[in-house]
């Protein structure tokens, strides 16, 4: 009686095999990959904002400390957005009609708040605060990226929790004396800023040298910090 | 050299091409399908509609719609999963343990009693996720490296649950395909419409039946059993861990495991059973499925039955000796509190009921075993329900006490699962060779002792296909 | 990771250009990169939004964007947090000029004060960015003394409830302000000279700039009247007084001086508004700690169980006529000169308690009940001077009212005019008389004679419908007033926030009408500067001063001395058929509150029923009518029998309540409301239409019908747990036997000696130098008053589910209230003790919820707590079955988006969301939830703390349960301290461990129940 299929479908089938047990495999590598890329994140993709501000203007050029806009880095949970008022401090002196400011110009002027697109956003079921990482020494830089750079402002890091949980679980590396917290942008400026912290500043992948950690494992004993409870469930989550 | 254990389980004058043209000619002329199935098959499906909408709305409102609450967590959801994993287990028995022990007369049940495993995996398989309250997220169970940076807790039984069923629902599948591998080259073969012929092809996987296929075939096989022999066991002590491990009385107790894989071979022979005495019928597979292995069925029911019953005493037992007002109060509770009734019909169904099978009268009427297995059945439904509500209802502090009751959803999602196997299992009768065919034709040589003319014929024939190949 | 190198680049030489530009160089083209780089739509789509369709889908489904993550959840599977992308692009506003003094996201409280009834409790308000979310007690307030009660707890809820009526309307028409005044002015205008037919009703009034503006216009218009109504206010206390002094003085108790306490159907630990402070003096002598030789003893005449019965070392149920008879026998036996007849009650127990209340003189007080006629006041009057009491238990004082009249009788005369149409024009400021009036004065026809009638109101309730006008109240939250307590201090009534709605306060209205619209602060600020002593220099300092103590001095009210009391003639006792009691709603007191749905879901503190009010009545009482056996006596419940009383009828469930006197059935008023709210309408039976003007309180002369109807009844206890299945999850002793036994430890080995177990604690937590937090509870002060549960409710964002639900077993409480009735004889089911024992979360050392989870969303947190992670639960329901104490609540729907059938108290409504905790989690659908201690407040300090480089201090932790309870039951703190409080209390001889035999080593433990009986009353059961 006559085959009923090719001799080709010999092949086929083997081939048919292996896909069934690599198939599901790949599309589980290719997910996770997607998802760790920055198309996923939206890591270094600057947003469009009422006004082109540049950090690195700013801090960089200029030298203003972050606290002069972010008020209450160090007093809650919330950093702060600096009001109309907070720009025009400066602006109602220089760059006075530039088009680029025309937006500040009128919210002082209409009493209409700007509107600037949240850049670096947690759920609402991960309660973040600032005060307590300022005061235990966490440069800005190692959850915002290298803020001092940016001429547009862009997310700087992956808020996975992973990325959370990494610092929480060993903090030594990204410690630093609580005096250097917003010291270190001066210092870089200035250029007298250890290569240790220059990394931490600019580098996005920084990971800390076997110094640092044991500087680190110092201001652990220091500040009293409890390592095993900074990954208890409810220091984030309530 | 005839073997009297092999006797009567094949009856009648039978050569390899009348046993092939009985079971195979039930999937190749698909014109001669007895009414029975039609009306069967379309109840089935119909109730496959209703599942599909209780879930529908399980998953757009919540398990609200569901009758659980504070104290009662797990209601029917729960209850039917241990129900259909348990209905399973008859079928790996048959297939694996049966088959290491050389028990001739498994092979003429096998294959739909494997069927009936998979299909009630599948049903069970449904519960544990959708009774979660967020069943989006519940891959979470499974250990993976997510960007989240944390793991399931493997402390927790609901995650072995996972791997004990998804495991399970693995071998039993390739235990099955395997076995079928044979019978769908023989349809390939006998197929006269070009559809069939291509379908069976491309599912016999270019089977020639070559000596080296058969060969690969016994010991793949044979490996097969070996892995699904411990899981008869383990599955079923594993589901009973979700509650044993618990401090709730009535499931906190250690004969939980072997009271648990007792019940489920008793349940899936009263469901084998359930299937086996009408198909038969229809289909006059008598010759094949003959009363001898029904009488087997019947006994291994009353020795699990016997088993289960003495677990129902042993609960009451350790209840009173454990001296724990907990414990003894919750045994009180299942005789004379607001679930009495069920319990004591449980007692009835499972524990008096099997009773008669110690009459071979009973075990050779058919009605009689019938009735029986389904009374088992409903039994052992009860049963789950006894050990999941009647334990949570009233536990350890009076003012949180509760009570607990289906909704139409809960029940709409337990007859619509029924419908959903009877649905699977109707189709597979129609579609795939339900009894073994090869392993009769090896029966029929066992029992005759000797190769009928035609067998010869097709030896030379492959051999010619062989030759040919290698040209 | 090429794609991220691109964009580097792009972004590079993008910013090079804008460099450029600020250098003030041209670079056109700049513009157009940006715009390819993130302005252009397409690519602000691309990314934004993942799923285009997803915003229509959002629309199709109505979900926010908590439950479209959830959806999404499994297709951003791999994703974690990464699940932000797919949120659409948040804007973030800043202020244009912010605020002085304002820390985004630090809250800020104010003091104010609360309006119960007229009266004022104290209060600091917790404001987030202006939003008030948290109502705390006041330290400072002399009827607060730092905690609150549910009352005021609640609202809270009354601020944000949509359903408040939101503007003025003219025969249900909307209107404006603007017209109201108009015609109102020219109305008052066409009436005749001195204002004729003018009419103002009011409720209690104690607001002095309320007054003098009131008084004011009865200058203005001479021959206008002042009526006040006030439903469930404590009438019989001033008609007594009138009876006993010839004037109306007031009674302000001092039970912190109280060693022997005798109630005469008196609810002094929950009858607002002098509740709370009574609760705390009370608890002062009630507290027994290691070596404690004094425990305060309460004797409880009552009829229908309450809060104080249940708190009384013997109590007695007996109809409410019979009361005087036993108020005149002991009065007799404490040495009262009475008129002749001092008829003899047949108690065998009088005597031992005259005896007992005698030799304590000066220690002693008696306190006469509400619901009881002004003869038995003056009598507790006779007695406590009889007892020595006044100056040192009972203080005698100026009325704090305004103006004291008798409401009732100002009512009838109101109504009498209004038919006589000697009404013109009526005001009616607050309140809902159409709906409170006893039945028989029929306020409602007699209203629509008049032709201009004005109701303001917080609700478009009955009154409302019948007024020809009605114009919105504000919230006391919103609007300046000012208010006193029931000692008379008086407290400014700061707002917390701009009115929400276009509504106005009482005052507004009143200067409205007076002809000079200024705006609440300056009417309130210019009583206080005219009646202000010391140079006006000094004013502002002063008013300073008061907004920030939240009170003002040197206004309590003044002692006044009275001279011996008139002892009334004996008011006949009628007992034909039985008896009909009228009683304020625990929880609606008069219908105030009855669409709040936080007090509608509220169980009751003895019967737990929610939803629904019902005719109580004792199990003898229902088995003699044939409704239930003695063995089933439950089985009554739920039928529906009809009251028929002076004429007219009324349907309702039965409800057997165990304690209750016999032969009387009690109705709790507040309920069967038509208008009002989708809370309140339909909810429940109105007893107002039972009630009659000539037996406001009780009445005799009821029959009861029974009807063939049903009628679901939902109470929270599912099966009422009379005894206690041979378990103990309350200990108790008598005061005597404690101190005989040298205070030796009252747990058994049940509950102190654990089974043996095959788990270590994990050694991290063991040798965990930290903080250790813990919670002792002690149950002989605690009075079943579920404050910490509405507190809990209000700072938790507990959701409210309904009735159905309820019934389902599906609340949501965090902290509940369970309450054992001691004993199964009969004497037992007809006056038993009554036991309440709070149950928040255990926080157990080794809970059996933490094991069972299969993805670790519950988990041991170092400092002891057991975490609850909503965003990591799967919902299994695991942790709940194996929760020994049942105390973890599941999101079986959507409960906080008002699912399944938009029960109230959703936090979707965009008004409830002003009103939320934003440091608590809405919890979302499918979810597992429980009490954290509040941990929100323990991260608050600890971070505080580690800043100012210190240990948390004993007592700065107050969990919302601990700081609102009115008798400091619950105590909250580091038990590694072993200074704290909470390590003292787990150090008592009295501790006890809830299931303690389970081992779960719970961080909450218990302070055993004590009882001080009167040996010489014979009657104490004992669990031996």
């Amino acid at each position: 009686m006559a085959q009923v299929f090719p001799r080709s479908a010999n092949t086929l089938a083997r081939v048919s095999l292996f896909c069934v047990v690599a198939g599901p495999l790949a599309i589980l590598l290719t997910g996770s990959a997607i998802t760790r890329s920055g198309f996923n994140t939206k890591v270094d993709v600057p947003l469009d904002q009422p006004v082109p501000f540049s950090h690195e203007h700013h801090v960089n050029e200029l030298g203003i400390d972050c606290r002069y806009c972010h008020t209450s880095v160090t007093k809650s949970s919330f950093a702060g957005i600096p009001p109309t008022y907070t720009c025009m401090s400066c602006h109602s002196q220089i760059w006075t009609n530039s088009p680029l400011l025309k937006p500040v110009r009128d919210s002082l002027a209409t009493g209409e708040p700007l509107q600037w697109v949240r850049v670096n956003k947690l759920p609402d079921f991960v309660y973040f605060d600032h005060s307590i990482h300022i005061n235990r020494g966490i440069n800005c830089n190692v959850c915002h990226g290298p803020v001092h750079r940016m001429q547009l402002t862009y997310k700087g890091k992956p808020f996975f929790m992973s990325f959370c949980v990494n610092c929480h679980r060993n903090p030594e590396g990204y410690l630093r004396p609580r005096e250097d917290v917003f010291n270190l942008y001066v210092k870089y400026q200035r250029g007298d800023i250890s290569a240790e912290d220059r990394r931490m500043l600019d580098d996005p992948d920084y990971v800390p040298s076997p110094a640092q950690v044991a500087k680190g494992k110092q201001l652990v004993k220091e500040y009293g910090i409890k390592k095993a409870q900074l990954t208890d469930c409810w220091i984030c989550h309530r | 050299m005839s073997n009297p254990s092999t006797e009567r389980i094949l009856n009648g004058e039978h050569s390899y091409l009348t046993i092939d043209g009985r079971i195979g000619g039930v999937v190749l002329d698909q014109r001669k399908h007895p009414l029975p199935w039609y009306v069967t098959f379309a109840i089935g499906f119909g109730l496959l509609q209703v599942m599909m909408l209780a879930f529908t709305w399980l998953l757009y409102k919540g398990v609200g719609i569901w009758g659980i609450n504070i104290p009662v967590g797990w209601g029917f959801a729960i209850i039917n999963f241990v129900w259909w994993i348990g209905i399973g287990h008859a079928g790996t028995l048959i297939s694996a343990i049966l088959l290491l022990m050389r028990q001739l007369w498994r092979n003429s049940i096998n294959r739909f009693a494997e069927a009936m495993t998979l299909f009630a995996v599948m049903c069970a398989g449904l519960f544990p996720l959708l009774h979660t309250g967020r069943p989006w997220v519940a891959y979470w169970l499974f250990p993976y490296p997510s960007v989240l940076g944390v793991w399931p807790q493997f402390r927790s039984p609901l995650v072995w649950d996972v791997f004990a069923v998804s495991t399970y629902m693995t071998v039993s599948a390739l235990f099955w395909y395997i076995g079928l591998i044979p019978d769908f080259a023989t349809m390939r073969d006998k197929a006269r419409n070009r559809l069939a012929q291509i379908v069976f092809g491309i599912l016999s996987m270019g089977w020639r039946g070559s000596a080296g296929h058969w060969f690969r075939y016994e010991t793949a096989y044979l490996i097969l059993a070996g892995l699904s022999t411990p899981l008869v066991l383990s599955v079923h002590s594993i589901v009973s861990f979700d509650f044993a491990v618990s401090i709730i009385p009535g499931w906190h107790t250690t004969i939980f495991p072997p009271y648990f894989v007792a019940g489920a071979i008793y349940a899936g022979f009263a469901m084998v059973l359930i299937l086996a005495i009408p198909i038969r019928a229809w289909y006059g597979l008598k010759d094949f499925i003959t009363m001898r292995h029904l009488d087997w069925m019947a006994k291994f029911m009353l020795g699990t039955g016997l088993v289960v019953f003495y677990g129902y005493l042993m609960e009451a037992f350790y209840a009173w000796y454990s001296g724990n007002k907990y414990e003894q109060y919750m045994m009180m509770n299942r005789w004379v509190g607001p679930y009495a009734p069920l319990y004591w019909a449980l007692i009835v169904c499972n524990g008096i009921t099997p009773q008669f099978l110690w009459s071979p009268k009973v075990r050779r009427n058919l009605a009689m075993l019938f009735t029986i297995s389904v009374v088992v059945s409903i039994g052992m439904w009860l049963e789950r329900f006894m050990i999941v509500v009647e334990s949570l209802h009233r536990d350890f502090l009076p003012s949180s006490w509760g009570m607990y009751a289906g909704t139409i959803w809960d029940w709409a999602t337990f007859i619509g699962t029924i419908g959903f196997f009877t649905f699977n299992m109707f189709l597979f009768i129609r579609f795939v060779p339900m009894i073994n065919m090869f392993e009769m034709k090896d029966l029929l040589h066992k029992i005759t002792g000797r190769v009928p003319a035609q067998a010869i014929t097709q030896r030379a024939h492959e051999a010619a296909e062989l030759a040919e190949e290698r040209a | 990771m090429s794609s991220k190198n691109d964009t580097n680049i792009t972004q590079r030489d993008v910013l090079q250009r804008l460099k450029d530009r600020l250098a003030g160089r041209k670079g056109p083209e700049y513009w157009r990169s940006l715009e390819e780089l993130a302005g252009s739509p397409e690519f602000q789509r691309f990314v934004e939004d993942e799923f285009p369709n997803r915003s229509s889908l959002l629309e199709a489904m109505k979900m926010d964007r908590r439950s479209f993550l959830t959806l999404m959840g499994s297709s951003i599977a791999l994703a974690g947090l990464a699940g932000c992308r797919f949120l659409p692009a948040e804007k973030i506003v800043p202020y244009v000029q912010a605020p002085e003094d304002l820390i985004p996201g630090v809250p800020v409280y104010y003091a104010t004060a609360a309006v119960i009834l007229g009266y004022g409790v104290g209060i600091l308000v917790e404001s987030h960015e202006g939003r008030p979310t948290k109502i705390e007690g006041n330290p400072g307030h002399p009827a607060s003394l730092g905690s609150t009660d549910a009352l005021v707890q609640a609202t809270l809820l009354d601020l944000y409830d949509p359903e408040r009526s939101q503007n003025v309307s003219k025969k249900g028409q909307a209107a404006t302000w603007d017209a109201f005044f108009a015609e109102a002015r020219k109305t008052l205008a066409s009436l005749p000279a001195g204002g004729e037919g003018l009419r103002i009703l009011t409720g209690t009034v104690t607001s002095p700039t309320l007054a003098a503006q009131i008084s004011e216009v009865l200058r203005k218009y001479p021959a206008a009247r002042w009526h006040q109504y006030e439903p469930a206010a404590d009438h019989n206390a001033r008609a007594g007084a009138v009876a006993a002094f010839g004037k109306p003085v007031q009674a302000i108790y001092h039970l912190d001086k109280a060693a022997r306490v005798l109630t005469l159907d008196a609810d002094f630990l929950g009858q607002p508004p002098s509740n709370i402070r009574y609760a705390r003096d009370f608890a002062e002598r009630r507290r027994v700690r290691r070596g404690a030789t004094e425990m305060n003893r309460l004797y409880a005449v009552e009829s229908t169980p309450g809060i104080t019965g249940a708190m009384a070392d013997h109590r007695w149920a007996l109809r409410p006529g019979e009361i005087e008879a036993i108020a005149r026998a002991i009065a007799a036996g404490i040495g009262v000169r009475m008129g002749a007849d001092a008829h003899q009650a047949t108690y065998p127990w009088v005597d031992a308690v005259a005896r007992d209340l005698a030799a304590h003189h000066g220690a002693s007080v008696v306190i006469p009940g509400a619901g009881q006629p002004p003869a038995v006041h003056a009598l507790a009057y006779a007695m406590n001077q009889a007892l020595g009491a006044v100056g040192s238990t009972v203080r005698f004082v100026e009325p704090v009212e305004a103006t004291p009249v008798d409401h009732l009788a100002s009512l009838k005369e109101l109504v009498a005019d209004m038919r006589a149409h000697r009404v013109r024009a009526l005001l009616i400021l607050g309140g809902n008389p159409v709906y409170t009036a006893p039945a028989d004065l029929e306020f409602a026809d007699a209203l629509a004679s008049v032709p201009f009638s004005v109701h303001l109101g917080r609700y478009d309730d009955e009154t409302a419908a019948t007024c020809l006008w009605h114009l919105a109240e504000s919230h006391y939250l919103e609007a300046w007033s000012d208010v006193r307590a029931f000692d008379g201090t008086a407290s400014i009534v700061q707002p917390l926030i701009q009115p929400l709605y276009s509504s106005r306060s009482a005052h507004e209205v009143l200067a409205g009408l007076l002809g000079d619209p200024i705006p609440g602060l300056e009417i309130v600020k210019n009583h206080w500067r005219a009646g202000f002593a010391g140079p006006d220099a000094r004013f502002e300092d002063a008013w300073r001063k008061w907004l920030n103590d939240g009170v003002i001095p040197g206004t309590a009210a003044k002692p006044v001395t009275v001279p011996d009391a008139k002892v009334p003639a004996p008011t006949p006792v009628v007992a034909d058929g039985y008896d009909v009691i009228f009683r304020p709603d625990p929880n609606l007191v008069d219908g105030t509150f009855a669409n709040n749905a936080w007090l509608m879901e509220l169980p009751r503190p003895l019967t737990k029923l929610t939803w629904d009010n019902a005719a109580l009545m004792s199990p003898a009482m229902a088995v003699r009518l044939g409704l239930a056996t003695r063995e089933k006596a439950y089985v009554a419940n739920n039928q529906v029998v009809e009251l028929s009383y002076k004429g007219r009828k009324l349907k309702a469930p039965l409800f057997i309540l165990p304690g209750h006197a016999d032969n009387c059935v009690t109705l709790h008023l507040g309920w069967g409301r038509t208008r009002g709210g989708s809370v309140c309408a339909g909810k429940g039976v109105n007893a107002y239409s039972l009630q009659t003007s000539d037996a406001p309180d009780y009445g005799s002369g009821l029959q009861i019908a029974p009807t063939q109807d049903r009628y679901e009844l939902v109470s929270t206890h599912y099966h009422s747990a009379i005894d206690m299945e041979g378990r103990h999850p309350v200990l108790w002793r008598t005061f005597d036997e404690y101190q005989r036994s040298g205070y030796a430890p009252v747990a058994g080995d049940e509950e102190s000696t654990p089974s043996e177990s095959m788990f270590r604690t994990p050694p991290e937590y063991a040798n965990y130098d930290g903080y250790a937090w813990g919670m002792s509870i002690d149950l002989n002060v605690c009075i079943g008053c579920n404050a910490c549960v509405v507190a809990c409710q209000a700072e938790n964002n507990i959701p409210v589910v309904g009735k159905d639900q309820v019934s389902r077993g599906r609340e949501m409480y965090w902290i509940r209230i369970d309450r054992y009735y001691q004993g199964t004889t009969e004497a037992d089911l007809e006056n038993p003790v009554t036991f309440f024992e709070p149950v928040p979360c255990m926080q157990c050392e080794l809970a059996p919820c933490e094991p069972v989870c299969p993805v670790g969303a519950t988990t041991h947190s170092h400092e002891g707590l057991n975490q609850m992670v909503y965003n990591r639960c799967v919902g299994t329901r695991y942790c709940s079955n194996n929760c020994p104490y049942k105390v973890r609540r599941f999101n079986f729907y959507k409960f906080s988006a008002g699912q399944p059938n938009n029960a109230p108290g959703n936090y979707d409504n965009p008004t409830y969301k002003l009103m939320a905790n934003p440091n608590v989690t809405v919890r979302g659908r499918g979810v597992m939830e429980k009490c954290t201690y509040c941990v929100q407040r323990i991260n608050e300090a600890r971070i505080k703390a580690k800043e100012q480089n210190r240990t948390i201090r004993d007592g700065e932790i107050q969990t919302a349960c601990q700081q609102v309870c009115p008798t400091k039951a619950i105590t909250f703190g580091n038990i590694h301290d072993a200074g704290a409080e909470v390590s003292r209390q787990k150090q008592e001889p009295a501790k006890f461990v809830l299931l303690g035999d389970l081992n779960t080593r719970p961080r909450t433990t218990y302070l055993a129940k004590f009882r001080n009986p009167n040996p010489e009353i014979g009657t104490e059961k004992s669990l031996e």
